[in-house]
């Protein structure tokens, strides 16, 4: 196992709504190790974004913070701004879904890019210039020198979301947090995105947290998932048990949901109900109520995640059952 | 046997001015480029492609939303009437549009039961007692209960939300439902409801579907014919287990091939260079050759028509016989 770059250890976020004080995530167990790719898949609201964003501490004021993030071995969470600070796209660094709206749109494209050259590298001038157009160029973005005096609506989605990614790497990140970065792009773009991804991985040995809710877009391009529901991981395995050996029924009903493109045609077997508001969970475990198996245990007290195999957790008291 | 809808050599251009105003000068955009095919009762086509290709485009001229440069759309062997027409408001009874974002669709400060009844009022059917009955037998139909008659949208999921709009189109008892998009702004385990229903209602009912969207795998899983487009025209078309299996034009492998998938074993995959052009700046021959790896000379010179192949699909490609078998370029 290599070692772990980034531990997150019961984190939990509360939103504080001005009324009541509403759990979003409910404890968080999660090691990233160093190089590794790591999938979080789930659907809207299940806390994937939020987690990392509450790592970040780039959450609004509304939000409380519990638990621990830590990074070589210091606590992220309710650290000073100037710690965050060093930490944000120089250790770690997060891309967004809408590359369009990260961007600032009154600034041109180099500028943009020599502003976080200047903070996290200390570079300035022409070396700053320089080293854009290097960044560029590794983003595969055809005649760089040009482009940098471009504005982002000058650029289509999939060009924009590529500066992004050279941005991201100004800091020399050791983690790279990707959300959803090809959700707002055509087939063709996100074919082409996902595959620089891989390359700058491969090549610069950073970590990847993949954020999707796209079962096929993480299982190509990561070692390992993390399925969440409700504000917790219900199952965490190696990328071939998840689609090969799904254990928990969560993980189970979404493979069932989605469509092959090759193969005969089968019909799509939905998952009942849908999920519960973080306001509003379900006694015991979230999935519960719309779960198959469920037993009156599972509504008694929420399942802990419990290790199966060696690297395989799965949040279901049925679990073992489930498996022979 | 006529077809239920019949399009053909359909046309929408629009001037546009490169450059700001008042400089520049005027072009002609090439929304939807002579589009043509049939559509028949209890089918359901597949409209695939990426952004700005033209298949919403195309579903507005069919309805007559937008009216259309050149061309035909026949129902039922009858020309489409004039849009705004009586006649046009007469036939739209039997032709009804679902849109990809249900609040968007929906109004907010209307009950689901006023929204459900209103095409009723619209087309001056029944009396207001019956008009309730049909609706509540319509929302039963889509799977939501009695209670929700008098509840607002913003207290529904995304997934209920577009059971009314689903609904509010299948009150009139349409032949033909124009679904642009209709599945991608709902949850993974909520589009398979969704999806499902969709089968179930065109088993019932006999419903035609024109089914727009850019997700390969559901279209294979709802369609008996898929069409393909690309900058405004229809590049490849067929039985779509044949088109997704083995596609015949380039562009369609490299969609294909550009869908991630589930199971392991990562395939050689075709990633094309570039972006698809601006439509103002078509180019010249095949619209494609530029981001094309099979592209020859004559490519650049000569527009391939769609043609019909050895096994029955139609592509406009002029290697279609000729390309490798296997995806690597």
């Amino acid at each position: 196992m290599a070692e772990t770059l980034v531990a997150l250890k019961g984190l939990t976020v509360d939103f504080d709504t001005g009324k009541r004080v509403v759990r979003a995530l409910h404890g968080i167990d999660l090691d990233v190790a160093k190089g590794e790719a790591l999938g979080l898949v789930g659907e809207s609201g299940c806390g994937k974004s939020v987690t990392w964003l509450a790592a970040l501490g780039l959450l609004a004021k509304s939000a409380r913070i519990g638990g621990e993030v830590l990074l070589a071995g210091r606590n992220l969470v309710g650290a000073p701004m100037a710690e965050l600070e060093r930490v944000r796209g120089r250790r770690i660094a997060m891309i967004f879904q809408d590359p369009s709206s990260s961007l600032n749109p009154v600034h041109r494209i180099g500028r943009q890019l020599g502003e976080s050259l200047a903070l996290h590298r200390g570079l300035d001038g022409a070396a700053a210039q320089a080293e854009a157009r290097r960044l560029l160029d590794r983003v595969h973005i055809a005649d760089a020198a040009r482009r940098l005096g471009d504005y982002p609506h000058e650029l289509s989605g999939g060009m924009n979301q590529r500066v992004m990614i050279a941005m991201a790497l100004a800091g020399q990140p050791d983690l790279l947090v990707a959300d959803e970065p090809t959700t707002a792009l055509d087939a063709t773009i996100q074919a082409q995105i996902l595959e620089l991804l891989g390359e700058l991985r491969r090549d610069s040995g950073m970590a990847l947290v993949l954020i999707s809710h796209d079962l096929g877009v993480v299982a190509e391009n990561t070692d390992r998932v993390c399925v969440m529901y409700a504000g917790r991981i219900v199952e965490d395995a190696p990328i071939d048990t998840i689609f090969g050996a799904p254990t928990h029924p969560y993980t189970q009903g979404l493979l069932a949901a989605l469509p092959e493109l090759d193969g005969p045609r089968r019909p799509l077997v939905p998952i009942a109900g849908m999920v519960p508001e973080p306001a509003n969970l379900p006694p015991g475990c979230s999935f519960a109520p719309r779960c198959e198996r469920a037993i009156a245990d599972c509504g008694r007290s929420t399942p802990v995640a419990a290790e199966l195999a060696h690297g395989h957790r799965v949040a279901c008291i049925r679990a073992s059952e489930a498996r022979a | 046997m006529t077809a239920l809808l019949e399009v053909s050599d359909l046309v929408r251009k629009y001037e546009v001015r490169r450059g700001t105003w008042p400089f520049g000068k005027g072009a002609t955009l090439h929304a939807v480029d002579g589009v043509s095919f049939q559509l028949d009762a209890g089918r359901t086509l597949g409209l695939v492609g990426e952004s700005g290709c033209g298949k919403t485009t195309t579903a507005k001229l069919v309805l007559g939303l937008v009216p259309m440069t050149s061309g035909s759309v026949r129902i039922a062997g009858e020309a489409l009437p004039a849009p705004g027409s009586m006649e046009w408001r007469a036939m739209r009874r039997r032709m009804q549009m679902v849109y990809q974002d249900p609040l968007g669709a929906l109004d907010r400060r209307l009950s689901v039961g006023r929204q459900v009844m209103e095409p009723l009022a619209i087309h001056g059917i029944g009396m207001a007692s019956g008009r309730r009955d049909k609706a509540l037998a319509t929302m039963d139909a889509v799977g939501l209960a009695s209670h929700h008659f008098d509840r607002f949208p913003h207290e529904l999921s995304g997934g209920q939300r577009q059971r009314i709009v689903l609904a509010r189109a299948l009150i009139l008892d349409p032949q033909l439902l124009v679904c642009d998009e209709p599945i991608s702004a709902l949850d993974v385990s909520i589009q398979a409801q969704v999806v499902n229903l969709l089968l179930d209602l065109q088993q019932r009912l006999g419903l035609a579907y024109l089914f727009i969207s850019h997700d390969l795998r559901m279209v294979r899983q709802v369609s008996h014919d898929v069409a393909v487009m690309y900058l405004g025209r229809i590049v490849e078309q067929g039985d779509p287990g044949r088109l997704f299996a083995a596609p015949a034009h380039p562009y369609t492998r490299a969609l294909v091939s550009a869908i991630p998938v589930a199971k392991r074993g990562r395939r050689r995959r075709l990633v094309l260079a570039g972006e698809p052009p601006n439509p103002v700046d078509r180019p010249a021959g095949c619209a494609f050759h530029p981001r094309c790896p099979f592209a020859i000379e004559r490519c650049r010179v000569e527009t391939p028509a769609l043609r019909e192949l050895s096994d029955g699909r139609r592509a406009a490609c002029h290697l279609a016989e000729e390309l490798p078998k296997s995806l690597a370029a």
